[in-house]
């Protein structure tokens, strides 16, 4: 296979004594769309958070177009082309709409992404673009956080639980403009806890217990029950 | 009748000034979250290098300004990238208790290198110009020097205004303001983001410093004063608020002058009595910045 965009390998991460990620290893090759699932308290988003440079590992437990990148700060790996749209879309309350994603494209990488370009993708923005980004219903603001991630043009990008708290038909307008992300060749992680979701978008899936990867295989290949068993740690 | 008018006006006019020194310090508050107990100092600091601008070069000191306003913003960058973004955390504590230090040590190391002497910069015929007003069908004579100081601080005002809503540099301040994490995650590198907005803070010092310094004449030990007027006037406005700012600086210097007119003892006393009445009636401040 193509060498691997980011590979993360042996990664352990800790808050303070707190152990959250034991040993995880995981590999994305370029253009993939790869689900990680796994309960509360997997580990999911302390993964995210530490490939995208919010906390400090080793440098070589994350690599990023063959070079280690964990011990970059965040900026320095926003640069290179990562992006995160974190969980519970975090937008910044002071700025508007607009500003939010102008503040996105503060890397300056070119691409096909800009104002223009996520304002076609999600049409609804652009009528509210003078607003600020707290007055818009959740679906919209996670449309935002979305936008803003792509407008710094990333190679790879990381949705953090992109569906929670929000409503089935906005989960699904979400879902329904995904290809038009991925489909250009963009790297994707999408961490999920609606496991259907995910795999119906996702060629490959890592499932996370307890801070661990219980589970990784081509979501064609993975059962049902194998994905429980990896899930709750029961089999089922 | 005509005296508190003169009174009133001259207080509106000094609080143009109170503006200046508080308008750095609700910056670097709303930016960062610091509170810097050494910006009555740097204020001091920043009228010292005019006065040694003005001295060596022979220069006004409006003129001195080209020089001291990118020395205190590169002082002022270097000051946050090496020394205070390694107190900023969850604690508040830290950089508390470094201001306050680097406070004791600015103050005796210009007591070192100036002396105790009161000095004051000469900026020639404008101390002392004014202009005749008829308000109410009185005569009024307006000092030039205080109608310049509040229209610089009005256009500082609106000019800082417009740096956080209408540049990217700005649209920074706000969103490292917001969530330092999700800023960082942006490719905005808070040590740098938080540099300049020391530095633009300190920049604006440098305005207020040369325009107290003309004014009136000053020493090592005045900073702590200017720091309580500058906190006063932010608190009264509301914090976060620049124009809000502007009329906390107002609200002072009226207080100021009235008191002193009623008794010269009293002026300092009914600033700060003023003051207290706002923040026991409203403790927000008169024009704290609406929730988002």
């Amino acid at each position: 296979m193509a060498e691997p965009l980011l590979s993360v390998t042996a990664l352990n991460a800790h808050y303070g004594d707190f152990q959250a990620l034991f040993g995880v290893t995981l590999h994305a090759g370029p253009g993939e769309v790869i689900a990680i699932i796994g309960a509360n308290g997997a580990g999911k988003t302390t993964l995210m958070r530490a490939i995208s440079g919010l906390l400090p590992s080793a440098a070589e437990q994350v690599r990023f177009r063959g070079q280690p990148i964990g011990a970059l700060r965040a900026d320095r790996v926003a640069h290179l082309g990562i992006a995160l749209v974190p969980e519970g879309r975090q937008l910044f309350p002071s700025l508007s709409v607009e500003e939010n994603l102008r503040l996105g494209g503060t890397v300056g990488r070119p691409g096909p992404w800009s104002l223009d370009a996520v304002y076609a993708l999600f049409p609804v923005l652009a009528e509210r673009r003078r607003q600020a980004s707290t007055s818009l219903s959740g679906g919209q603001q996670q449309m935002v956080a979305i936008g803003r991630a792509l407008m710094s043009n990333p190679e790879l990008i990381l949705f953090d639980e992109i569906s929670l708290g929000l409503a089935p038909v906005i989960i699904r307008t979400i879902y329904d403009a995904l290809p038009g992300i991925v489909g250009a060749g963009m790297t994707a992680l999408i961490v999920e806890q609606d496991i259907g979701k995910a795999l119906s978008v996702a060629s490959r899936v890592y499932c996370l217990q307890e801070g661990r990867v219980s589970l990784s295989g081509r979501t064609a290949d993975v059962t049902r029950a194998e994905i429980t068993a990896a899930y709750f740690g029961v089999a089922a | 009748m005509i005296e508190w008018l003169n009174a009133l006006v001259q207080g509106v006019l000094l609080g143009g000034l109170y503006a200046l020194f508080a308008a750095g310090l609700s910056l670097i508050f709303g930016v960062m979250r610091l509170v810097n107990i050494a910006h009555g100092d740097l204020i001091v600091l920043a009228a010292y290098l005019g006065l040694s601008t003005t001295m060596l070069l022979g220069l006004h000191p409006f003129l001195a300004l080209a020089i001291v306003m990118p020395a205190m913003a590169l002082i002022g960058y270097a000051l946050q990238r090496g020394l205070l973004n390694l107190t900023l955390g969850p604690d508040i504590l830290p950089p508390l208790l470094v201001t306050f230090g680097l406070s004791v040590i600015l103050q005796n190391a210009l007591l070192e290198v100036y002396s105790a002497d009161p000095q004051k910069l000469a900026g020639g015929g404008i101390e002392t110009a004014s202009i005749s007003v008829t308000l109410m069908g009185e005569g009024l004579a307006i000092g030039v020097l205080p109608l310049l100081t509040f229209g610089i601080a009005v256009a500082v005002i609106a000019a800082l205004q417009w740096i956080f809503y209408g540049t990217g540099l700005g649209r920074g301040f706000r969103a490292v303001s917001d969530n330092q994490d999700i800023a960082q995650l942006m490719g905005l590198n808070k040590a740098h983001v938080f540099g300049l907005a020391m530095a633009l803070a300190l920049a604006v010092t440098a305005v207020a410093s040369i325009l107290l310094g003309v004014r009136t004449s000053f020493d090592p030990a005045i900073g702590g004063g200017r720091l309580i007027f500058a906190f006063e006037a932010v608190i009264i406005g509301g914090l976060g608020n620049l124009w809000g700012t502007l009329a906390g600086g107002v609200i002072l210097g009226v207080a100021q002058t009235l008191g002193g007119k009623i008794d010269p003892g009293w002026q300092v006393l009914a600033g700060h009595l003023a003051f207290l009445i706002v923040l026991a009636v409203r403790p927000g401040g008169l024009f704290p910045r609406v929730a988002p």
